[in-house]
């Protein structure tokens, strides 16, 4: 059996590491709860953004433009949107699977990395990282979504790329956060749902149709990613709340099991000292 | 025959909130194609914005705000502003707004290569259309 001190200093240690997760568990459930309103704040514009879109696309849906076809290089960017922290369960793993998953070989693939985390991991394992954007998830603006979107749009149009994925955890509700892989260029809708658009009224275009989706798919695009990039923040949170939360229930229970070894411990040296000066006095006599 | 209700909903909407949202009679703004006003049972329309100022009509007196960057669609009854920053007068730091049509125009006064032009130039539109609010 271990030794009463050791069993103490084991006990304290877990104690204070207990604290560490309490209070990381406050604060990721504050952060959460902002990020959550923001993203329920920015929800009407891109349902909007999305409307606009794709009843514009309905009316247009044979249209050669280059922003609706697969470019001619093999290359695919993927914008990698994880976390700059760890200790948030299986967040940033999940992330790093589902691009390895997805089908992209490591050859094709750029990758637009946020989050130092899952840059480590995607680096580690071959992926050629095209640029890096880590320091924005900490407070994400509408700006740096669109400069960022800016320069993969660049490449898009360059030729240097020929299709934008977006990899990002979709924030479903608290406890529930989905690693989602999507497709930004070139733009594709369901059947189903142009259908339903194309009972829209006749809308009319200025200027022109095909310059007004000139600049609305780089809009579009923004949006999506900013979206992505605001319920990312919020799974984030979301995701290292519950890791803390279980760490914090564990450290419990650990701590309640070292204090009954503790006790027995105790009781078993001061038995043991009984014992001892029982016999003692009994040799004496 | 009663007069026609000449209010339509009006929404402005920026990624970060619900800028406004009410029912106005008529709204001005300046697209690519230049300065549109919109009165109720326009044709449907979707044009692009450049930065501008927006001035809406409600029953009770007019509204002035600044857009910059976006898209408005109009059907007959309903209007929509999809903008990527607007901001009521009272919301904007003029001395800033200031500071940086002076940098705008400094950047194309001096013709240099590494001077993005166009984008200068957007600087000094989004600056003059904050001043323009306020003033």
């Amino acid at each position: 059996m271990a030794s009463m001190r050791d069993i103490k200093r084991r006990k304290g240690s877990i104690q204070s590491t207990q604290q560490i997760t309490k209070a990381m568990k406050l604060v990721s459930t504050v952060k959460l709860q902002k990020a959550k309103n923001r993203a329920e704040q920015s929800n009407p514009y891109f349902n909007y953004m999305y409307q606009t879109v794709t009843s514009m696309l309905a009316r247009s849906g044979s249209m050669n433009h280059p922003y609706l076809k697969a470019g001619s290089s093999q290359k695919k960017a993927i914008i990698t949107i994880a976390s700059n922290r760890g200790l948030a369960g299986g967040y940033n793993s999940n992330i790093v699977k589902l691009v390895t998953d997805s089908g992209i070989s490591k050859e094709d693939a750029q990758i637009y990395i946020i989050g130092r985390k899952a840059k480590e991991s995607l680096q580690r394992k071959g992926y050629e990282m095209k640029g890096d954007y880590s320091d924005v998830i900490e407070g994400p603006t509408y700006e740096d979504a669109s400069a960022i979107c800016e320069e993969v749009l660049g490449a898009f149009t360059r030729g240097e790329i020929g299709e934008i994925y977006l990899a990002y955890t979709h924030f479903k509700n608290t406890v529930s956060h989905e690693p989602t892989l999507m497709k930004l260029l070139p733009v594709e809708f369901e059947e189903a749902e142009i259908k339903e658009a194309d009972s829209n009224v006749l809308m009319n275009y200025e200027p022109n149709e095909e310059e007004a989706l000139d600049l609305i798919i780089p809009k579009y695009m923004t949006s999506l990613f900013y979206g992505a990039l605001v319920e990312a923040v919020a799974s984030e949170n979301g995701a290292r709340m519950q890791a803390m939360d279980s760490a914090t229930s564990n450290a419990e229970e650990m701590i309640s099991d070292l204090t009954l070894k503790y006790n027995r411990a105790r009781q078993g040296s001061i038995t043991q000292e009984l014992t001892e000066i029982i016999a003692g006095a009994e040799a004496i006599s | 025959m009663a007069e026609e209700n000449k209010y339509f909903q009006l929404e402005i909407i920026t990624p970060d909130r619900v800028f406004y949202k009410g029912e106005a009679s008529m709204v001005e703004f300046t697209s690519v194609d230049g300065e549109m006003g919109v009165y109720k049972h326009h044709i449907p329309l979707t044009t692009v914005l450049v930065p501008g100022i927006v001035t809406i009509t409600e029953a009770n007196g007019k509204k002035e705000a600044a857009i910059h960057a976006g898209f408005v669609q109009i059907l007959g009854e309903k209007v929509t502003f999809l903008a990527e920053i607007a901001e009521w007068p009272d919301e904007i730091d003029i001395s800033r707004a200031q500071a940086a049509k002076a940098r705008a125009e400094e950047r194309l006064r001096s013709h240099s290569a590494d001077v993005d032009v166009a984008r200068a130039e957007i600087a000094l539109k989004k600056a003059l259309v904050r001043i323009g609010v306020k003033g």
